[in-house]
């Protein structure tokens, strides 16, 4: 049976929720093409986080077990990556678009001789021509392409977080299948010295459900305490554009944009952000964005859903006033 | 040490705009500038560069005849010299074949020790490419480097590399080909001594003679992706303002968001 694979990301042990996501996306996939959902999972200890990924809709898991997959390592990942592929051939291969779904999946497509679509935020399947539909945004989100792999397989995608919903579905039962991976002539040529967190909860603008984020017409430096208040206040990271990272009022970790992180988490509040493009080619993929802003005029209102013309300073306070009654 | 960097010809994101009416970019007159985390790829490179005695930058650029232009400015910054890959049949390539053509052009340059590229295009935001020249070239890759430094005994480098909580600390063997962002480092402007260079520097072109490849994996033919549609993103119908005191505005903003379940 041909079979859908989604790059089961783990860090240090943990399952990354855009794995989740794909997986279940991967359910409307399989009913669409016929074919067999799975995971392929790369780490020390497979049988460990099976079941969750039976739970989200894997059929198979595909466990490779080695030392070497503690944590990323691109020369031992990638190596294992495609012989799985090459042992198994699946038709269709998914990542998360994350810092280590961008790296292993081009390293992976480039040794396969095989199309990859970066940053996928629609999949669909096209049962007549078997192919994989992959829609991204383009040109910074002005416009959607529909990419397709005719003659190559698998058909490689990376898709961003935040896209799909999960599912769950407690006590689903699967199969796992141990793969051996063969690394015995892979050189380590790389070694990693030190993983260190930085800034709290509040700089993971990928992984964030909920951002906030300032730009100039906060006024001074010190009014980025009213993002950072309003951010706790709803649970979310921080975001910054690009001209007030380039004033040193918050480190380059925060900002948004075409030279700084490309976001599309469910809320987007952008306080005093002009929307430049280059600004929105990083959030405009956001499922619902509010914006604050004293110009009416300003371009952020066209991408905005809810906008008001306002002072920050008047707005914010009034706003962490009413969310701190409404949980009390 | 002898460093490679690849650098791209950009549309000028601060000067796009957009025309409402079409979704489209409003590219007539926008001017080219180089990808701007090629610039910051290239920064690295010159500290490298002024680190290491003896060591040599070379830029590689790929796409048409005009985009000599970003070699120069290279140059007139600080590079030792550069090559633009460009010619019809590389026309219509996807990451795939853009990676196999450069892999080729950085072979052809000689053993490099470094190959750096920026994160990402900011034309086509895929970060595909780097990867895919390090696998064509056997090299190993680090993504999303934000600081470099050459150890003693000029045998590795100690890379800092980005991750989306925090960072990575990692010794990697030369040679080696590293992605850059942001905040390893602004490009500098480039002396008076580069910027004469760069007027003068003749800029070789190579094209399908110079670089021999395999005809089944250059251009369109040699691309395993296709781009078979392209459509405007659904336009947002009922987007609202918000009127009144602000805290009339804030009420009413909690209120939308309760009902969609966002706080």
């Amino acid at each position: 049976m041909n079979e859908i694979w989604v790059f089961a990301e783990q860090r240090e042990g943990a399952l990354q929720s855009v794995s989740c996501e794909l997986l279940s996306e991967g359910r409307e996939l399989a009913a669409k093409s016929g074919y067999e959902l799975c995971a392929l999972l790369l780490s020390e200890n497979g049988a460990a986080l099976a079941p969750e990924l039976f739970a989200h809709g894997a059929r198979k898991v595909y466990a490779m077990d080695a030392p070497q997959f503690a944590y990323y390592q691109n020369d031992f990942w990638s190596a294992a990556v495609r012989q799985a592929v090459e042992a198994r051939r699946p038709e269709i291969l998914l990542f998360g678009a994350t810092s280590i779904g961008r790296s292993l999946a081009p390293t992976v497509a480039a040794a396969l001789h095989t199309g990859l679509t970066a940053d996928c935020t629609q999949l669909d399947f096209d049962p007549e021509r078997k192919l994989l539909l992959q829609t991204r945004p383009a040109f910074g989100g002005n416009i959607m392409a529909t990419i397709t792999c005719e003659g190559t397989r698998p058909q490689m995608a990376t898709v961003r977080g935040n896209v799909f919903k999960k599912v769950r579905e407690d006590g689903a039962a699967g199969e796992v299948v141990p793969l051996a991976a063969d690394l015995s002539q892979v050189p380590c040529r790389m070694r990693r010295l030190a993983a260190v967190k930085e800034g709290g909860e509040d700089v993971d603008l990928a992984g964030a459900k909920t951002i906030v984020s300032g730009g100039r017409g906060l006024g001074a430096p010190e009014k980025f305490s009213l993002v950072r208040e309003l951010a706790a206040e709803l649970g979310g990271a921080v975001g910054a554009s690009r001209a007030v990272v380039d004033a040193g009022w918050i480190s380059a970790l925060h900002q948004v944009g075409q030279t700084g992180k490309t976001v599309c988490p469910k809320l987007y509040v952008a306080l005093g952000i002009s929307g430049a493009i280059q600004h929105l080619a990083g959030m405009q993929s956001s499922d619902f964005i509010v914006a604050v802003n004293k110009d009416p005029a300003a371009p952020i209102f066209e991408v905005a859903d809810v906008g008001i013309v306002g002072d920050v300073d008047a707005v914010v306070p009034e706003l962490v006033k009413m969310l701190r009654a409404r949980r009390a | 040490m002898k460093i490679v960097v690849c650098i791209k010809q950009v549309p000028d994101s601060d000067k796009v705009t957009i025309d409402r009416a079409t979704n489209r970019l409003n590219r007539a007159g926008v001017p080219a500038v180089m990808n701007p985390f090629d610039e910051n790829a290239l920064e690295v490179a010159l500290r490298l560069r002024d680190a290491v005695p003896g060591s040599t930058v070379t830029v590689v650029s790929m796409g048409p005849p005009q985009a000599e232009a970003v070699v120069r400015e290279a140059i007139a910054r600080g590079a030792t010299d550069g090559v633009l890959v460009s010619g019809r049949e590389f026309g219509g390539a996807d990451t795939w074949a853009t990676g196999y053509t450069l892999a080729l052009a950085i072979r052809k340059l000689g053993p490099a020790d470094l190959v750096l590229f920026g994160k990402q295009a900011t034309d086509g935001d895929t970060a595909q490419v780097g990867p895919g020249i390090a696998h064509h070239l056997g090299l190993p890759v680090l993504t999303y480097a934000k600081a470099v430094e050459a150890l003693p005994g000029g045998k590795a480098l100690k890379v800092v590399r980005a991750t989306e909580d925090g960072h990575e600390e990692w010794e990697v063997d030369l040679p080696c080909a590293l992605t850059v962002v942001k905040e390893a480092g602004e490009l500098r402007i480039g002396s008076l001594k580069s910027k004469m260079a760069a007027k003068k520097a003749q800029i070789p072109v190579w094209g399908v003679a110079e670089l021999g490849p395999d005809p089944e994996l250059i251009g369109l033919k040699g691309s395993p992706t296709r781009v078979t549609k392209v459509f405007a993103p659904p336009v947002k119908t009922n987007r609202v303002r918000l009127e009144g005191t602000p805290a009339e505005q804030a009420e009413k903003l909690v209120g939308i968001l309760a009902e969609r379940h966002l706080v």
